[in-house]
């Protein structure tokens, strides 16, 4: 969402560093509050990673933001053995979710926007409204009543049963529809039929790349949903050698009363959840940042 | 713009129409099955069994080993009121609920309320099973039915104090048998600046267990319809008491089973605890600073003399309905909760307590805990096993229930109103919750 908004306000001024200047005071207020939010978010962070770094004893004990003694590679020796290396067959499950979801999801999504804003058919309108409105229903809501048409086709307790609701995206659809219709000119999908290209290949080999920093944010944006995605799997899922990280980090939170090292593993577990994370953030923020500027200097 | 409105909302009725129509599609399933006779299958049966207890899986494979034609399959997730009973309750509704799965005392009437429990007394098995279980424990799963078996009870959560015996001994005071002496010791470790104990707005089951202890009930059940008595003379003699002593300062209020109530423990700045049994384990965990500091005495009792105990938590192997293997997982729950091995390996693996009175006696009870300076902490609960009253009844409604008064406590303990008024108010929303889900009340 952001994107747009930025999209729509950004003028060449913004990205010129030459442009008209702010006076000390504004500047130095911006400069506050996003120093305020910087810390607000990175503070958790900083913690968890302290946390993750310290033994059990030591973590009730030393003080919550500053290291004790350096136990992190044991933690994560440790975590990573703990019943039969559990942890890592569940990020590999995350990732499975998330990135297979994410990237079928990204091509559906973009299909089906790239539709709505290039062609015209009856029932249009009608269609996308449809799908905006499943924008509005929080997929939480949905869980139940998946659970059980799953359960009619045996489903449940599957990958599958993660999965295949993680590859609709209504939200993709709105977005690469706006997008295709402002990035992608008619005439160059005109001059693609002229060349003789069917409309899937003048999709794929043309309007994709026009449409790449829409498709890397439905992209990011699904995989976050899908890795943070607690709700579904909670619903779907009984075997933990099917769970997704959140879910099986959860488990093992529910359980410190009775296995109190759970209480490192859960720590260590979490910090290094967020890493895929990050490591997506990083690797798709150019074409993301390029395709902003891209937008805007016409 | 307008004709935009009107799609939307068109989409969203369509929307809602398909999730309506996959709850319907779903309820349409259920109840297909009648009660079940307990009979044995011919060949091999796999079962399925839910449970969040660590470690179970390695029980179940002892059990597998031995019995070639009962097969159990393990699945885990969250402990119960985190989510697991809520997958259950899906489960059933869609149809493909396990055959066995773990549930609370305090949850199994939802459970049996929404239809969705076996009733195992058509087991000869399980019937004669009665005797070798602790007298409460029963009760919990017979809830209260004259003939209705709705699961085998797995654990108790026998109440006792713990106490700091190194501070107790250094400042002069004598642990307190009774709760007026718990007060007096209170004001005395108040003044060397200390708290005697952590009252937590958030444990309204240790709060039941004061209840329990001094022989209140909050639930009680005639076969037709649900009593509900939140504010009897127990409860108000039990919510009277902790109100004075937080009117007075002299318990600390952190939240339950955060870093601050583990730090407070840690630090010394709160000496007892008036817990169940599986508190050994949370102290241990939770303040290991402390170790060798501890030790275990019976609850204080509201009469000098007195010998009455509570309980916190506890749990039972529930069938539900819809298992095709009635006798089967009987059989198996039966095993995991009375024999000596599967008790021993629970034990060991995540401190279940057991239920059973022989239960009480294993050679792993029976050691000195070195934590707790190498006392045989378990003696004092097994001896409050016994003194468990067996009336108490869970309702069917306890999360509303415990929601409601958490959130009263948390603004008592605040200063604004008091543990009492909370408890007025859950009776009354307890009430019309159950009248909302059609389960009977009488007034």
């Amino acid at each position: 969402m952001s994107m747009l908004t930025l999209k729509r306000g950004a003028t060449a001024d913004d990205l010129n560093p030459r442009g008209p200047r702010e006076s000390l005071i504004s500047r130095g207020a911006a400069m506050l509050i996003m120093g305020v939010f910087t810390l607000y978010f990175l503070t958790p962070i900083w913690w968890l990673f302290i946390a993750s770094t310290k033994d059990r004893g030591d973590l009730l004990t030393t003080a919550p933001l500053w290291f004790a003694d350096w136990n992190l590679f044991e933690n994560i020796g440790d975590l990573f053995t703990y019943d039969g290396g559990i942890y890592l067959r569940w990020i590999l499950n995350s990732i499975g979710y998330a990135g297979l979801g994410a990237l079928l999801a990204t091509v559906f999504a973009g299909m089906c926007g790239y539709a709505l804003a290039k062609y015209t058919f009856p029932g249009r309108e009608l269609f996308f409204n449809v799908v905006l409105g499943g924008v509005l229903v929080p997929a939480t809501a949905l869980a139940l009543p998946l659970f059980l048409l799953f359960s009619q086709v045996n489903l449940t307790n599957t990958f599958w049963a993660v999965l295949l609701p993680s590859i609709v995206s209504p939200f993709g659809v709105y977005l690469t529809r706006i997008f295709a219709s402002a990035s992608v000119p008619d005439e160059l999908i005109e001059a693609g039929r002229l060349d003789g290209a069917g409309e899937v290949r003048t999709f794929f080999t043309i309007s994709v790349r026009l449409m790449t920093p829409a498709l890397i944010t439905v992209f990011l944006f699904q995989f976050v949903t899908i890795w943070n995605n607690f709700f579904l799997p909670l619903i779907m899922l009984r075997s933990q050698e099917l769970f997704p990280i959140t879910y099986g980090l959860f488990a093992w939170n529910t359980q410190l009363n009775q296995i109190p090292e759970l209480r490192t593993y859960v720590l260590v577990g979490s910090f290094l959840s967020i890493i895929p994370l990050i490591i997506a953030f990083l690797m798709l923020q150019r074409f993301w940042q390029s395709g902003l500027g891209n937008g805007s200097v016409k | 713009m307008q004709h935009t409105k009107r799609a939307v909302a068109t989409g969203v009725a369509l929307l809602s129409a398909i999730a309506l129509a996959g709850c319907a599609a779903g309820s349409g399933t259920e109840g297909s099955t009648d009660a079940a006779t307990c009979t044995p299958a011919d060949g091999k049966v796999t079962l399925e069994f839910t449970s969040w207890i660590p470690g179970i899986e390695d029980v179940a494979a002892m059990w597998n080993e031995e019995n070639p034609d009962i097969q159990v399959k393990v699945q885990t997730g969250p402990n119960g009121n985190s989510g697991t009973y809520q997958s259950f309750f899906s489960q059933l509704k869609a149809g493909n609920a396990p055959d066995l799965g773990q549930i609370e005392y305090d949850a199994l009437s939802s459970f049996r309320v929404q239809d969705g429990l076996a009733d195992l007394s058509a087991c000869e098995d399980v019937v004669a099973a009665e005797d070798e279980f602790i007298p409460w424990t029963w009760g919990q799963v017979t809830l209260g039915s004259e003939d209705g078996v709705y699961g085998i009870p797995q654990d108790s959560g026998p109440m006792a104090l713990f106490y700091r015996s190194d501070l107790f001994e250094a400042n002069g005071i004598d642990v307190p048998t009774t709760w007026e002496e718990y007060k007096a010791a209170a004001v005395k470790i108040r003044a060397a600046g200390g708290y005697i104990t952590n009252f937590s707005t958030a444990d309204i089951n240790q709060f039941a267990g004061f209840v329990w202890q001094n022989n209140g009930g909050w639930f009680a059940n005639d076969g037709e319809e649900w009593t509900v008595d939140l504010t009897g003379d127990a409860t108000t003699q039990v919510a009277e008491y902790w109100q004075e002593l937080l009117d007075e300062d002299l318990v600390s209020t952190y939240p339950a089973w955060t870093e601050e109530w583990n730090n407070a423990y840690n630090s010394g700045e709160v000496w007892s605890w008036n817990s169940a049994v599986w508190g050994a384990n949370s102290i241990a965990s939770g303040a290991p600073d402390t170790a060798g500091k501890w030790s275990v005495a019976a609850s204080p009792q509201w009469e000098e003399g007195g010998k009455s105990s509570g309980n916190w938590g506890g749990s039972s192997v529930a069938v539900f309905k819809g298992t095709e293997h009635l006798y089967e997982a009987t059989k198996f729950a039966l095993w995991l909760n009375t024999s000596d091995e599967a008790l021993t390996a629970l034990n060991k693996s995540a401190n279940i307590y057991p239920a059973t009175t022989d239960g009480l006696n294993l050679a792993s009870l029976k050691e000195g805990v070195e934590f707790y300076g190498g006392q045989a902490i378990y003696d004092v609960f097994a001896e409050a096993a016994s003194q468990v009253n067996p009336d108490f009844v869970w309702g069917p409604t306890m999360t509303q229930t415990y929601a409601d008064v958490s959130d009263g406590f948390q603004k008592a303990v605040t200063g604004q109103g008091t543990l009492l008024e909370s408890l007025q108010s859950a009776q009354e929303s307890t009430i019309s919750t159950l009248k909302a889900q059609a389960i009977p009340v009488a007034e």
